[in-house]
């Protein structure tokens, strides 16, 4: 049976008791994501705290409805991402895309993806990439905004002063 | 859940079908049987659809209407025969069949040729769009007959109305009257939804539509592959529908015009074939149906279609209606009966095809889906391009098993315990 090599333990697990979920304040941007083709939808959004020139995911909160590979996948971005350097936590979304788009044939990065490395087997799938991918595009898209929207108030707070 | 099986007589010999379609014998996901229940997004080919395209591609390739030599007459010949047999299959004239691409094509055709009708000329007078006018479409539409409305009413400031669902899954006319209205110059609706699985009352609507002055617009994309329809009798304007989901080949599509209105509807694509005279300022258009026909049309795909009608005609159309009746009520029956499955669409067998939506309460239809489809069964998930309707009915997603003359009572009693193992599997049975 092919089905447990896509549904591991851990995704069911995330599937049922989703992490972090539900939509908080503060946060520096909202996103919406929809996976056009099966209509899953999901809300993000993201708040970063930046000291000491660094920029750390300080929160990540989300509403979404959608398959079990998605909200599974999300769950487990947003555990992996929390309270992490932005920069080290895009690492983790870079190998995160690499492992899905391999279509099984590279050997993921256990060390970097975690827990994340259950979606493995989704990787075999390209109908559900888009679905593990949902979440992970979602928080990219958010955090950049944030860093875009931070850069642009120390541009204007430099020029005020 | 091998219930009734044999207790039910079929209007067709499936097993002997089953044997003129050769993807149907392979296997899947690790040697399991296909059961294939997705016809409704495009269907299997048989053996004599294959054979025809191949043969004319291997005999008479050659471009039509033009050049001198005998494979340009072949292949014309070919192609004109197609479309003679394809008009007749849905009731129409010759002249009165236009080749698309699709039935998507078919539809902005209509769609375009009445948003460029206001600059084309007195005649066309009739069709031009503009503010104050009225298109008027149902919520269960596919996007096919519905963006293009929604953007032909943006571009010429026309507004777009629509018939509501009721709680069953069939429109609901109580309000008929107030909304194709006066102003409506359209009226565009699904002949048999495709993902509801109703069937329409195409006479009440037609008949509503004329009374002020409204051109009607069908999309027959799932009642003409499964049963027998005839245009002319239905009293439609327009009508379009699709090749691919009537065991042909995928690429064509068609267009049906009364001919007097295709003898006044302005052009959509221009350019090659569809001409009359040209000049370097000005050019004046062939009739229809090659007014319509832009460019180098689809022929070996013409001539696959040409076969499929064929092979349909030869199963007869009422019996395979009378098939797909009875595979829609067992399937029906079945579902209905699983604790947790939920149909979203006509919950009886009276007016509605062989299209079965339903949810898996506690499961994505993606993962109904991916159960499915590890035990063979290749079924459509998601919102099948009919957005508003999962929004109409508050879910994000439908699985949904459609039937055709090659399947069975057993490949429902596969998709039943399918959604079961599915139940199972994720810890939701009731």
């Amino acid at each position: 049976m092919k089905l447990e090599t896509m549904y591991q333990e851990i995704i069911l697990d995330h599937y049922r008791k989703p992490l972090n979920r539900g939509l908080r304040a503060p946060f520096d941007v909202e996103v919406h994501h929809v996976n056009p083709t099966c209509g899953d939808e999901l809300t993000l959004r993201v708040e970063l705290d930046h000291t000491d020139g660094k920029a750390v995911v300080k929160d990540v909160s989300y509403e979404a409805i959608g398959c079990s590979i998605s909200q599974a996948a999300t769950s487990v971005m947003t555990e992996l991402v929390l309270n992490e350097d932005l920069d080290a936590a895009l690492i983790t979304q870079g190998e995160f895309l690499q492992m899905m788009q391999s279509r099984g044939e590279v050997e993921p990065n256990e060390d970097v993806l975690g827990d994340a490395i259950a979606f493995a087997g989704v990787s075999k799938y390209p109908a559900r990439i888009k679905c593990a991918l949902l979440g992970w595009m979602a928080f990219k898209d958010a955090a950049a905004q944030a860093m875009a929207a931070a850069g642009a108030s120390t541009d204007s707070q430099k020029e005020t002063a | 859940m091998s219930l009734a099986t044999n207790s039910i007589t079929s209007a067709l010999d499936v097993e002997k079908v089953r044997a003129d379609f050769p993807l149907l014998s392979r296997t899947v996901r690790d040697n399991k049987p296909l059961i294939y229940l997705d016809s409704g997004a495009t269907s299997q080919r048989p053996i004599s659809v294959l054979d025809a395209e191949r043969v004319f591609l291997e005999r008479s390739n050659a471009a039509v209407h033009r050049g001198a030599h005998q494979l340009a007459e072949e292949a014309t010949d070919a192609y004109e025969q197609a479309r003679a047999a394809i008009a007749s299959f849905v009731g129409a004239r010759f002249e009165e069949l236009v080749f698309t691409k699709n039935a998507t094509e078919a539809i902005n055709l209509v769609a375009y040729a009445m948003g460029n009708a206001a600059a084309a000329g007195a005649e066309a007078k009739r069709f031009a769009l503009g503010p104050g006018d009225r298109v008027v479409i149902t919520e269960m539409e596919h996007h096919s007959n519905l963006v293009p409305w929604q953007q032909v009413c943006e571009r010429t400031g026309a507004e777009l109305a629509w018939l509501p669902l009721d709680d069953e899954g069939r429109l609901d006319l109580t309000d008929l009257d107030t909304i194709v209205n006066e102003q409506t110059k359209v009226l565009a609706f699904v002949h048999q939804s495709n993902i509801l699985g109703t069937i329409n009352p195409v006479d009440v609507l037609t008949k509503r539509a004329h009374d002020v002055g409204a051109l009607v617009v069908l999309d027959a994309c799932q009642s003409v592959p499964h049963g027998p329809v005839n245009f002319a009798e239905l009293g439609v304007d327009f009508a379009v529908f699709s090749g691919h989901k009537m065991l042909g080949p995928t690429g064509i599509g068609a267009l049906w015009g009364r001919q007097e209105l295709l003898e006044v509807l302005p052009p959509f694509l221009s350019g090659g074939s569809m001409i009359e005279q040209v000049y370097l300022d000005h050019s004046t258009f062939a009739p229809p149906p090659q007014r319509f026909e832009a460019g180098t049309p689809p022929v070996s795909q013409a001539v696959g279609l040409h076969a499929a009608v064929q092979y349909l005609r030869h199963l007869g159309m009422d019996a395979v209606a009378a098939h797909e009746h009875a595979l829609t009520g067992y399937g029906l029956e079945q579902l209905n009966a699983v604790p947790g499955v939920r149909i979203i669409g006509p919950a009886t067998n009276d007016k509605r095809g062989g299209a079965i939506s339903f949810v898996v309460e506690g499961i994505h239809s993606h993962d109904v889906g991916q159960v499915l489809d590890d035990r063979g069964v290749a079924v459509r998930v998601g919102h099948h391009c009919a957005w508003p309707v999962c929004r109409r009915y508050g879910v994000a997603a439908t699985t949904r098993a459609t039937f055709y003359v090659y399947n069975d009572f057993s490949d429902i009693d596969a998709l039943v315990d399918g959604v079961v193992g599915a139940q199972e599997f994720f810890g939701v049975r009731p």
